[in-house]
């Protein structure tokens, strides 16, 4: 159990491959946070740091009040489910757990309670002598959790358990992983390139690219509030609208239509940006409404997505999904303006 | 110009002729498998593939062994005398007749087998993260191109003595005396030491084919592992007695049964500096010298039986363990 902080952390390769760029975030203890990006951002990489499989190239990473950049990976206290599992082919499920216990030169029968009771909790009664060859991936994937959570670490760190599980075992995965978090009372730190598993599982969600920490916040703000136009394309699916618009004043004109924002903006040229259940049939008094011309209809039985044209632009509507539509039909859609956001053309950062 | 013509028809026959054969072979065989009813053939078609080998292994094997235990019961003019042979090579216990081979032969495999294993292993995980690694690995790994012959010429010169008085030409006496100011050794005629002098020689001559095996074994590890034990609070060293080892471990078994059956099959450096004086013999030294030197061809077979005895438990144990090796991808 303990708080952890990256600051001005830089993870370089050579002197011109930077992977991990002036990292600074705070995790608090018991906090489940969740790092996610595209493939490739630096991810793994900011989390190995702080495992200690990774040198820091700058900046220094704390646990508790702890300084651990010279700390050598075994001395972290620290537990981490890898991507692949990585269990000790040689050893049974039983031992596998036991090994991080036996590492603490903890005694014969503390061991044995502690990894039984994880093995419980996991549901991993059965297959204790088993070796891990000898079990399918969702149930290494648990024993991996269970190697992880019979110490009672500090910190858990977990690099995209889920990836290898198919869709149903990782939806309940995600509910379980969430159930052990309340119950370990640990800090969590969760790394997915799934923004859905970001979304469901982090009380704070951390969002990076090309190396470069974009937005710290809950779920909420992130989704509410995306700082610039990498985060607001990044979180929410279909993604949000994006439309080149002009501002004066308070006054957003595309090429479609016009809006009327809540507050006035330095004018200038940018990106409107708007979800697309701000894009409905309900059309309210006074609201700007335009028509559609639809090119695809996606029914997904709760909800019903409707992609088109409006003037020049890509436009995802979501709609109720008792509306009758075909593609080519034009339909009259209103946009909800109280969600709307407005992007710098330059920087990309959100001014609304 | 005259050798040169003469060997013409010899190529063409190799070149024509034998590849003609193959081709002949396995499209008659199966165009004679076509003829059996369906279900035989799967049955019947692996026989003809390995046809050849076992025809060979029967001519060029088999044969010769069962020979040889005939002439180990025959006397030199072929009269069946039972176990008389045998009872000459193992009677004398414990200097007499083969004995001292035997007991030479243990040293080996004792010896040889461990350091081999124990030099190969360490070279092996040392050099793993070394950063010129493929060329260390070369030039560890370079006695293995040259020739036991040569190997055993080398040594010699290393092991070799001067009076005290005389300028010491042999690098290790050289060291003893000037370094360490004792009287120079005479390393491979002493009995004390001399067996040890050419076992180390071997060892130098193979640690090198451990080392790269065993490196391969090494590298076929997953470092997720070895960074989920180092995050699981091991430190290196129990990380290599507790993973690293036992992962390598099918493969130490099939080095060292490789490595055992090479140390009761050693002949060569033995051959070269001692030629099996001094107490240094070894049994395939000593089949040689009863064979070509004592004109003795049922002593010889005896102690070759003697040796296909002891290796046959290895070679069948060997081949287990690499089985099992397979059977784990
Ligand atoms: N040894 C290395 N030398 C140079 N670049 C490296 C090295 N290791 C990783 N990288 C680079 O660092 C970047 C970040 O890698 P990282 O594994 O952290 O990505 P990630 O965000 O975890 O991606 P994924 O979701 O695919 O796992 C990648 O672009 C990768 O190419
Ligand atoms: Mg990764």
């Amino acid at each position: 159990m303990a708080s952890v902080t990256y600051d001005h952390v830089v993870k370089r390769y050579t002197a011109d491959v930077t992977v991990v760029k002036d990292f600074n975030v705070e995790i608090k203890d018991k906090e489940f946070m969740v790092l996610v990006g595209p493939s490739g951002c630096g991810k793994s990489t900011a989390l190995r740091m702080l495992a200690g499989l990774e040198q820091i190239s700058e900046g220094r990473i704390l646990i508790g009040d702890r300084m651990v950049n010279n700390v050598a990976a075994k001395d972290r206290d620290i537990a981490m489910v890898f991507q692949s599992y990585a269990l000790y082919p040689h050893m049974s499920v039983y031992d596998n757990m036991a090994f991080p216990l036996q590492m603490q030169h903890m005694k014969k029968s503390e061991i044995d309670t502690r990894v039984r009771n994880a093995s419980r909790i996991l549901g991993l009664d059965n297959f204790l002598k088993r070796k891990p060859r000898a079990l399918s991936g969702g149930q290494r994937q648990r024993v991996a959790l269970g190697r992880a959570i019979v110490r009672s670490p500090k910190v858990f760190l977990l690099d995209e358990p889920l990836s290898n599980l198919d869709a149903k075992l990782r939806g309940q995965t995600r509910v379980e992983l969430q159930k052990l978090h309340r119950d370990l009372q640990t800090t969590f730190i969760y790394v997915t390139h799934d923004q859905v598993e970001a979304m469901t599982m982090g009380d704070r969600i951390a969002i990076m690219n090309a190396g470069i920490l974009q937005q710290v916040g809950t779920p909420g703000e992130i989704y509410d509030h995306p700082a610039n136009l990498f985060v607001a394309g990044f979180i929410g699916t279909p993604t949000m609208n994006f439309v080149p618009a002009s501002v004066s004043d308070s006054t957003a004109k595309a090429s479609g239509f016009e809006v009327e924002l809540p507050k006035s903006l330095p004018s200038g040229k940018g990106t409107l940006g708007f979800r697309p259940e701000a894009v409905t049939d309900r059309v309210a008094e006074g609201s700007p409404q335009f028509e559609m011309k639809v090119d695809v209809v996606e029914r997904l039985g709760s909800d019903q997505f409707l992609y088109g044209q409006v003037g020049g632009d890509q436009v995802t509507a979501r709609v109720d999904p008792r509306m009758a539509v075909a593609p080519g039909d034009r339909v009259k859609l209103g946009l909800d303006t109280r969600s709307m956001h407005f992007f710098d053309a330059e920087s990309e950062q959100a001014l609304l | 110009m005259d050798l040169l013509i003469q060997d013409v028809p010899t190529l063409v026959f190799v070149v024509v002729a034998v590849p003609a054969v193959l081709a002949i072979y396995i499209v008659g065989t199966e165009y004679l498998v076509r003829l059996l009813p369906d279900k035989q053939r799967p049955r019947v078609r692996p026989w003809f593939w390995v046809g050849p080998a076992l025809l060979f292994v029967t001519a060029f094997l088999v044969l010769p062994a069962l020979g040889t235990v005939v002439t180990s019961l025959q006397d030199h003019d072929g009269n069946f005398i039972g176990l008389v042979n045998y009872q000459r090579q193992l009677g004398d216990f414990p200097t007499g007749g083969a004995w001292i081979a035997i007991r030479n032969n243990v040293y080996w495999l004792i010896l040889y087998t461990l350091f081999v294993l124990f030099f190969g292993l360490i070279l092996a995980v040392l050099f793993d993260r070394v950063r010129y690694e493929s060329i260390v690995k070369s030039f560890i790994f370079l006695p293995m191109a040259i020739s036991s012959v040569a190997l055993a010429v080398i040594w010699g010169f290393m092991y070799s003595y001067q009076p005290a008085d005389a300028p010491q030409t042999g690098t290790l006496n050289f060291i003893v005396v000037n370094v360490f100011h004792q009287a120079p050794k005479t390393w491979l005629s002493d009995p004390t030491v001399n067996n040890f002098a050419l076992i180390a020689a071997a060892i130098w001559g193979i640690t090198g084919f451990a080392m790269v095996i065993l490196s391969a074994a090494l590298k076929g590890i997953p470092g997720e592992l070895l960074e989920a034990a180092r995050v699981d609070g091991a430190g290196e060293l129990t990380i290599f007695r507790r993973v690293i080892f036992p992962l390598m471990m099918p493969t130490v078994v099939v080095v060292g049964t490789t490595l055992v059956i090479f140390a009761l099959k050693a002949f060569d450096v033995v051959y070269v500096m001692t030629a099996g004086n001094f107490q240094t013999d070894v049994l395939a030294n000593r089949m040689y010298k009863l064979l070509y030197q004592s004109d003795n061809p049922g002593g010889a077979s005896a102690v070759a039986i003697i040796l296909l005895i002891a290796v046959v438990p290895v070679l069948i144990f060997n081949l287990r363990q690499f089985r099992a090796v397979e059977a784990r991808r």
